[in-house]
């Protein structure tokens, strides 16, 4: 049979349809088919718990009262037991509409996320909260050092310095009086690294960091405990 | 364990007393009663909807909030009770899961409250029943669908271009959206007019024209015209394939664009000119070159990407398959054994047309469909009896995957007209955003001005300050302590405009520059701080209407942390640096007060948009 083109063109059609049937047959699949009916309940849902409310109270210095009242919170807002970064910078953009603070919620994050897992659990919620409401000084500090430490190294160079202030002046978002520089931040930067670096090697340590804050911070350690019990009154 | 086995287990263990007399070894000590046995009756306070069950009841989930210690979070120890703050409709249907062990889906209720329900009181949706799992998942897929397609619409239209994209990127964009640009509509039309005149010229040039002086019979016009027909061919090939390679010069992922079924619609509509111009006129190739004039025809094709409807056809057709499938699937069979019969019931006639059974293939096909043509008619008895069973038979073959693949095509229409109204309704949903982004500012504005930052019970507040909610204060001193921070303050846009023409005003020296070009230059200088605002703008109003699709709560969070301040108080004078770390230490403490069960706390400090946040999927 001399098959010319559109006679083959023709066949070539009525084997494409005796494949499809064949398909239907189930005889064979062809390659590249997605069942999507499967991947519809991947287990994102993972739901956490956390540990005793005995437990959290050794660990951290909240009551068990004021416990309550951070997971109920924590709870509602988050019901799977976990905060995702995504999640926690929409959080926090909320509070500061003018600029963009996704920058400063990412390095907040990371400041949280003690285990370093992706995402904090109400154990490094609660704990990240005893330390900055509940801690010494020193632990304050210690803290606050771990958040501008961005690689964790255990000294802030200059870079991660203007990291974080560039992130925290671009919170204040355009409008604001006097009109925001490009530059603003280094300046900041620059008499922060005078006051801190005692021995001037570029970096701050941890001890140079505690010993500029805690001569003037001294002062006020004794006020701290009684304004303390302010935090948590329930009605 | 399912809930109904809990409770015989007390009867099994004591059926096992049949097993004593044939033990081999001495039976184990029983498990010691660590705690008392004695049941409770658990109130748990939904609401205020009082719900009572035993305590064993929901111990036999322990992987689930109420199974577990994590309900100790939520007791009330003046009430004695637990006490959750949600939804006690659908609780009832969480206890009844503890109760029966099965969970079962309220169909009246909306997919993704029910699921963040199950999320909040840890139960995996897997466990839903037989009963009312295909619903539920039907519907979760129908949600899931539809809000893929509107994060996929949103970012595909409404995000403005960053300013900084790359000509290709503004290319890509001009050939998907051709609304967005004056240029992009005009090629869009350019292209949808040469394509409806290819089609024509193609028609139209198999129509038989008067023949020409010196013959006898009509010519068609296509060879009666041969250079005219050509040289529109051509024109139209120049426009087609440019631009095909304009949009492969575009495409940010060549791959994925060379395998998309435009691009192949397009190749195929080009390819035949070229391999025509190509192949040589000899007498063993032209019949392939006669093959080759029917591809042009699929330029009809290209329309798709300027009709909408085509489109959803398209895709309805793609997404029946299964159903096609089963229709083709089942007319072959039909086809083939009625064929087969029909011939060898004719087989016997004199000068039959069934002359074999592919031969009879066309009278089943036309008869089954109805058609009847009447070219091929059986003669015998046997013939015209199976002839009559096989045109019956052959309506209800066709007549049943019709009606599925109808309803597809219905639910595909509809979305995508729903689409449409949402991208609508998008518009004005933004405007009120930004309109709620710059309430917030303008309370914070109105609540310094009227003396909001000064100390409570000063006489300077104004009432509107003082009755202010406490979130609203704590609020306004985290912005407040931001500005301290970096030494700024927050300002509306009007005000800042003008500071800004005042600043880089005041910043000539040299007064004999006319006021014309200072004028000029500070425009200019606002114009792109402007610009880059209302993109930066622009671009947070985009996260936020992205998150506005699953809803902000600005109330009921609690992760308030906190800015340090070390910083700023080490850059001030020592003086001021008591001052300030006493506000440090007392912004710390002020801040994370959890809000009281106040009334006013429903109203957000601004009209924002109110709603839950919810953990994303």
């Amino acid at each position: 049979m001399n098959l010319e083109g559109l006679e083959m063109i023709a066949v070539l059609v009525v084997l494409g349809l005796f494949v499809k049937v064949l398909e239907q047959f189930g005889l064979f699949e062809p390659i590249g088919v997605e069942d999507s009916t499967e991947d519809d309940f991947e287990l994102s849902t993972v739901c956490y718990r956390p540990e005793g409310l005995d437990k959290l109270q050794e660990q951290t210095k909240f009551t068990k009262k004021e416990l309550q009242v951070l997971y109920r919170g924590f709870k509602n807002e988050c019901p799977s037991g976990v905060v995702n970064e995504e999640t926690f910078k929409l959080i926090y953009s909320q509070f500061f509409p003018q600029g963009d603070s996704s920058t400063y919620a990412h390095f907040l994050f990371e400041a949280f996320d003690t285990d370093k897992n992706g995402s904090i659990s109400f154990e490094d919620f609660a704990m990240g909260l005893s330390i900055i409401l509940r801690g010494t000084i020193n632990d304050r500090l210690n803290w606050a050092f771990n958040l501008y430490d961005l690689n964790k190294d255990g000294c802030i160079t200059k870079e991660e310095m203007m990291a974080i202030m560039k992130s925290i002046y671009d919170m204040m978002g355009k409008c604001t009086s006097p009109c925001m520089q490009d530059d603003a931040h280094r300046e900041h930067v620059e008499s922060f690294f005078q006051k801190m670096d005692r021995n001037n090697d570029g970096v701050v340590t941890i001890e140079e960091f505690i010993e500029s804050c805690q001569k003037v911070c001294l002062l006020v350690e004794n006020g701290l405990n009684q304004t303390c019990f302010k935090t948590f009154d329930l009605t | 364990m399912a809930a109904g086995v809990a409770t015989w287990l007390p009867f099994a263990r004591a059926a096992a007393v049949g097993w004593l007399p044939l033990a081999k070894k001495s039976m184990p000590k029983p498990p010691g009663d660590k705690k008392s046995r004695h049941d409770e009756i658990l109130l748990i306070n939904v609401s205020g909807n009082r719900f009572q069950t035993w305590k064993n009841t929901l111990d036999r989930y322990p992987d689930t909030l109420l199974g577990s210690s994590e309900k100790e979070f939520f007791f009330n120890e003046e009430t004695q009770e637990y006490f959750f703050d949600r939804d006690p409709e659908m609780f009832r249907h969480i206890l009844n899961f503890y109760r029966t062990g099965k969970l079962h889906y309220p169909r009246h209720e909306c997919i993704q409250a029910f699921d963040e329900e199950l999320a909040f009181y840890g139960i995996i949706p897997e466990i839903i029943g037989d009963c009312c799992m295909e619903e539920y998942r039907d519907r979760k897929k129908e949600n899931q669908e539809r809000l893929e397609e509107d994060t996929e619409a949103e970012m595909a239209t409404e995000t403005p271009l960053p300013p900084d994209s790359t000509l290709r990127e503004r290319l890509w964009r001009a050939f998907e959206n051709p609304h967005t640009s004056t240029m992009a509509l005009v090629f869009y039309y350019v292209t949808g007019f040469f394509i409806a005149v290819s089609v024509t010229a193609n028609v139209v040039e198999t129509v038989p024209c008067r023949a020409p002086k010196g013959m006898v019979k009509d010519l068609p016009c296509g060879e009666k015209f041969s250079l005219a027909f050509f040289c529109l061919d051509t024109a139209c090939v120049m426009i087609f394939t440019f631009e095909y390679l304009m949009r492969f010069f575009a495409a940010p992922s060549r791959g994925k664009f060379m395998r998309s079924v435009m691009s192949v619609i397009d190749v195929v509509a080009i390819m035949p000119y070229y391999i025509g111009l190509v192949m040589p006129e000899n007498e063993d190739v032209s019949g392939a070159f006669v093959t080759l004039r029917v591809f042009r025809v699929f330029r009809i094709f290209k329309f798709s990407r300027h009709s909408q409807g085509l489109r959803i056809l398209g895709y309805t057709l793609k997404s029946c398959a299964s159903e096609l499938g089963f229709l083709l699937f089942s007319l072959t069979m039909a086809i083939i054994i009625f064929a087969t019969v029909m011939f060898y019931a004719e087989k016997g006639t004199k000068e039959t047309n069934f002359t074999s059974i592919p031969a009879s293939f066309w009278y089943t096909i036309v008869t089954m469909t109805t058609l009847g043509y009447g070219d091929m008619v059986p003669s015998s008895i046997a013939g015209k009896i199976f002839g009559s069973i096989c045109s019956l038979s052959g309506v209800l073959v066709i007549a049943l995957p019709v009606p599925v693949i109808v309803s597809n095509f219905s639910r595909i229409y509809h979305q995508n007209q729903r689409a449409d109204k949402r991208r609508a309704q998008l518009k004005i949903r933004l405007a009120r955003i930004r309109l709620a982004k710059s309430g917030t500012t303008n309370a914070f504005l109105q609540y310094k001005e009227h003396g909001g930052l000064q100390d409570h019970g000063s006489g300077n507040q104004a009432l509107c300050i003082r009755n202010r909610s406490a979130f609203e204060h704590q609020h306004n001193h985290l912005l407040h302590c931001l500005e301290k921070t970096t030494n700024h303050e927050f300002t509306d846009e009007h005000t800042f405009s003008e500071l800004c023409m005042d600043e880089s005003m005041g910043y000539r020296t040299s007064r004999s520059t006319s006021i014309s070009s200072q004028q000029g230059q500070s425009t200019s200088c606002c114009s792109r701080r402007a610009k880059r605002r209302a993109i930066r703008l622009a671009n947070s109003t985009v996260s936020v209407s992205r998150a506005s699709v699953q809803e902000l709560d600005t109330l009921h969070l609690q992760k308030n942390t906190v800015i340090p301040q070390s910083r700023s108080s080490l850059n001030a004078r020592t003086q001021d640096l008591k001052l300030n770390c006493t506000d440090f230490t007392a912004a710390i403490i002020s801040i994370p007060t959890p809000p009281a069960n106040t009334p006013d706390e429903s109203l957000p400090p601004s009209p924002a948009i109110p709603g839950i946040l919810r953990n994303s999927r």
